[in-house]
Parts: structure tokens; C-alpha cells; sequence
């Protein structure tokens, strides 16, 4: 097996320093529907500003470079356990280029341990087999002040009138998103799970987040109520940063999972406009980004 | 747009009010926990005797904070080894931590401006229309734009905080930020939570 290690550390350079193309057009698109003279499009004329500079210069897009993420699937035959060792040394020397800011910190201790790499979690790597010859990479940055705006829900909530079915789900969305106000570096994005145990339900809300953001939900029902969301969400007025506006969310994604019959989670990861995520695809000698 | 340069009149912070943009430049302070806990205990309180170059860094520092600002930022600096310090990302970081401090350290160096972002509470507000001062927004996440407006390190003092935490005094040049606290009592935060409170419950009703 051929040693991937230089590979993942330009994979987490272009997830850290270049925005991917789908967030950015969203965010021009919101900047024209701003007011001209308003605080919310001055603060996207700064975002825009500020992921044109770090493209550029290949410096982080945000100081928070978050919690890596790494999505691995892989072909029959390769090497976790090899892989997970490259992943590591490549988030360790993007670390030292400055490409991420040290992030993880001993809960116990307070200890930062100066290099991104934390227990088996951190970074948090999944590994998935699948058919085919290629090896395909995303990895995801999830910074802080985002992910402390997340929620989850356990239906039904009768302070909010919210049963067990999609309407109670718009409702506890909703409610997540007005609590986050503009905390999470609105316009931010909605990853909804809906389903699932406590734990698998916020990785699925974490995992919808790779779908682009301009898809649609194959599911007609799942479809129509991302768009409600969006729209919804945008109704609220807490606009870019928290400083009022029509932009608040760029979109919503929504995925339905098995539950129990007794328990139904709603689980809402907040993803801020500085959605950095990126794939490479290894097929035979040749590495591919995007 | 208004363009403000340090050191800031009574007269132009008043003119300013909640949604303005600005474009700060001059020198300023960086400062968060750490620092704040610091200057309350050790020069408005007193509850702690100045030690080391706590004295020789409060002449200093004074000057600079008068009718000055402190961002509250952790920046990531390069050049630690060599002293010639740069900053390659500095965003803002969450000020809500330093409301039980802020309006004290305001009043007493006469501080003009406070930057950081998230917004801040009652107090810092009362403070604001007091001195008169205003809180600046600066854009979350805007690390690689606001380093860029740095344009000089001019010094750093207390780095025993650690780099995050030291107070790093810098020349900035159209530091981009919003007015979401003003010296008349108004709060952007307050006013857009307020707003969307009612949206919500619309929409949740619909
Ligand atoms: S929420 Fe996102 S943009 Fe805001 S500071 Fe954190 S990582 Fe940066």
C-alpha cells in the first residue's frame, strides 16, 4: 500500500484555506439580497473578502480550524489501521505549516497537546468499505463556536406543540435556530438527523453536511421540508454575524433513521458559513481534490 | 462607512449608532481572561499588589487605552522564535467571558471602543453610555482578513499569559467592524433577539 501521508496533508490545506466553490456561490448570492449600506452585506463583503485572502495566501479561511473530520472509503484490501497512522502524520505537520491551529485539549488536564492529535476521536476518523477500485476521502472542519450552538431534541415537546411526525421537527429546528442567534457565524447550515440513538443521530446530522449544498433531497416529503426550513429560518431576521437580515441559514439537510419505538431525536448540527469541507479521490497512481 | 482613527473623541462616538460599519485604524491593545482579570485585581480593585513589571507594563499601557481599544482576540502569531512577531490569523473571539469585568476596565482607562464579537450584556452597556464608548463586531472568522489589517506589532506585553492571552499591542489599518452597542443605550443583539423572538412564535404557531 502506498504511503498517502503527503496527499491527506493537501487535502487539509485546501479544507482549512480554500472555501469550496458551492459555499462561496451561496454566499455571493446572499450578499445580493442583502440592502446595500446594510450591516449584514458589509459582513459579507468581509467574508467573501476575507476566503478570497486565505485562497490566496493559503492561510486558515477561519483561526478556528476546527475539529477534523475524515469520512474514508476505501476498497477491499486496504489498510485501516495504515491509513488512520497517515491521516495522524499529515494533521500533525499541517499543524506545524499552520495550516490548522492546535485544537485538542485534554479535558482531564486542560492540556493542549500542541499537534491536533487527541484519543482515537480526535482527529475523528470513519472508515467505511465500499465496491469499486477508488479510495474516496472527505474530510470536514468543524469549528467551535458552531458546533456549540447544536441541539437535540426528543419528541414529542408539548412547550413547543412538537409530535412525532415532520411538522414536530420543522418546530424544534426552528427553535434551534433562533437560540443560536447569530452565535454560530451565521449564515450557517442546517444538518438535521431525524431518528436514531442519541449518538448515531448527531453523526448523521454531521454527515448529511457533505451532501452540496445546491442538491436536492431524493426524498419528495424530506425535499420539501428543507426548503420550508430554509425559508423559514431566513423569516426570522437574525441575518449574517446575529446583525439582523434575510440571510440566517444557506440551507438545510435533512436525513430520516431508524429509531426505536420509543425514543424519536431530532438532531441538529449547525454548520457556520465558514463550511469547510473537501474531498480526494486515489484511483491507481492518480490523487484527485475537489 | 465611517472611517475612525485612534485615539477616538467623545464627539465621534457618539456620532456612531447600533449598524454603522467602520473602518478602525491606529494602535490598539489585545486583552481577554486573563488580561481583564489582571488589571481589575491589580489596578482597579487592588485586591492584588502589583508585582515583576506590572507597573512599568500599566505606564505603558495606559497611554494607549485612553480613548483607545482592546479587541478581545487570540491570535496565532508567527515569528515567537525569532521576535519578529506577524500575525497570520486573528479573528475575534466570544467577549460575553469578560462582561463581568468590562465596564470597570472601560471607565477607568476612558476606553473608547471594545471589539470582539457575539456582543456583550447590561452592564457593558450602561458603560458604554457612561464613558461614552461603543462595542465594535468585528467578523467572525475573518482571521486571514483581519490579520491582514495588522499592520505592525508593536509590542507585547505579559506573555507569561501564554500567546493567546498576552496583550499584543498592534498598529491596525481599516480594521473592518459593525456597531452593535452604542453610547445612547442601543443593542443590536438585543433588539435583533427580540425581533426574531416574535418570528419565531409565528412561525411555530402557524
Ligand atoms: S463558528 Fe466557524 S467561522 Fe465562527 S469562529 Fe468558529 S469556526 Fe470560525
Amino acid at each position: 500500500m502506498r504511503d498517502l501521508t503527503d496527499a491527506f496533508l493537501e487535502l487539509v490545506r485546501r479544507a482549512a484555506t480554500d472555501l469550496p466553490p458551492d459555499v462561496e456561490q451561496a454566499l455571493r448570492e446572499a450578499r445580493e439580497q442583502e440592502e446595500p449600506g446594510s450591516a449584514a452585506r458589509s459582513a459579507l463583503d468581509t467574508i467573501l473578502e476575507n476566503v478570497r485572502l486565505a485562497r490566496e495566501n493559503s492561510t486558515p479561511i477561519c483561526q478556528d480550524t476546527g475539529t477534523p473530520l475524515f469520512y474514508v472509503h476505501h476498497p477491499e484490501g486496504w489498510s485501516t489501521r495504515a491509513l488512520r497512522e497517515q491521516i495522524r502524520a499529515a494533521v500533525a505537520e499541517a499543524t506545524r505549516r499552520t495550516y490548522l491551529r492546535p485544537n485538542a485539549v485534554d479535558s482531564i488536564t486542560g492540556k493542549n497537546t500542541g499537534d491536533n492529535l487527541g484519543d482515537e476521536a480526535f482527529p475523528t476518523i470513519h472508515f467505511e468499505e465500499v465496491e469499486g477500485d477508488e479510495l474516496i476521502v472527505d474530510l470536514m472542519l468543524k469549528g467551535g463556536g458552531c458546533e456549540n450552538v447544536g441541539a437535540q431534541a426528543s419528541l414529542p415537546d408539548t412547550r413547543l406543540g412538537a409530535g412525532r411526525d415532520l411538522e414536530g421537527v420543522r418546530k424544534v429546528v426552528l427553535e434551534a435556530v433562533f437560540k443560536a442567534q447569530g452565535k454560530g457565524c451565521a449564515p450557517g447550515v442546517l444538518g438535521v438527523a431525524v431518528g436514531g440513538d442519541r449518538g448515531s443521530s448527531f453523526l448523521g446530522s454531521k454527515e448529511v453536511l457533505l451532501r452540496p449544498l445546491q442538491d436536492s433531497n431524493p426524498n419528495p416529503a424530506l425535499d420539501e421540508l428543507e426548503q420550508r426550513l430554509t425559508q423559514q429560518a431566513n423569516q426570522l431576521g437574525i441575518g449574517p454575524m446575529g446583525f439582523g437580515g434575510k440571510t440566517t441559514v444557506l440551507g438545510t439537510k435533512i436525513k430520516g433513521m431508524h429509531r426505536l419505538p420509543a425514543s424519536y431525536f431530532v438532531s441538529i448540527s449547525y454548520m457556520c458559513w465558514a463550511y469547510r469541507r473537501r474531498r480526494m479521490v486515489v484511483r491507481g497512481d492518480e490523487i484527485a481534490y475537489s | 462607512m465611517h472611517k475612525l482613527t485612534i485615539p477616538l473623541s467623545d464627539e465621534v462616538v457618539r456620532e456612531l449608532k447600533v449598524g454603522d460599519a467602520v473602518a478602525l485604524s491606529g494602535t490598539i491593545v489585545t486583552g481577554r481572561d486573563a488580561a481583564h482579570k489582571w488589571m481589575i485585581e491589580t489596578f482597579i480593585k487592588k485586591t492584588r499588589e502589583p508585582r515583576g513589571d506590572d507597573l512599568q507594563v500599566y505606564q505603558t499601557l495606559k497611554p494607549l487605552l485612553q480613548g483607545g481599544a482592546i479587541y478581545h482576540c487570540g491570535p496565532v502569531v508567527a515569528g515567537l522564535d525569532t521576535g519578529e512577531y506577524r500575525f497570520v490569523a486573528a479573528g475575534p473571539t466570544t467577549s460575553i467571558r469578560e462582561e463581568p469585568y468590562q465596564g470597570d476596565v472601560m471607565r477607568h482607562f476612558k476606553l473608547k471602543a471594545v471589539i470582539g464579537k457575539g456582543g456583550m450584556g447590561a452592564k457593558t452597556l450602561a458603560a458604554c453610555q457612561e464613558v461614552p464608548a461603543v462595542y465594535l463586531h468585528a467578523i467572525g472568522g475573518a482571521a486571514t482578513l483581519i490579520a491582514r489589517s495588522v499592520q505592525r506589532v508593536v509590542g507585547v506585553y505579559k506573555m507569561d499569559f501564554g500567546v493567546p492571552e498576552a496583550m499584543w499591542v498592534i498598529e491596525v489599518q481599516d480594521f473592518p467592524a459593525v456597531v452593535t452597542m452604542d453610547s445612547h443605550g442601543g443593542s443590536l443583539h438585543a433588539e435583533v433577539e427580540a425581533a426574531s423572538r416574535a418570528a419565531l412564535e409565528a412561525l411555530l404557531a402557524s
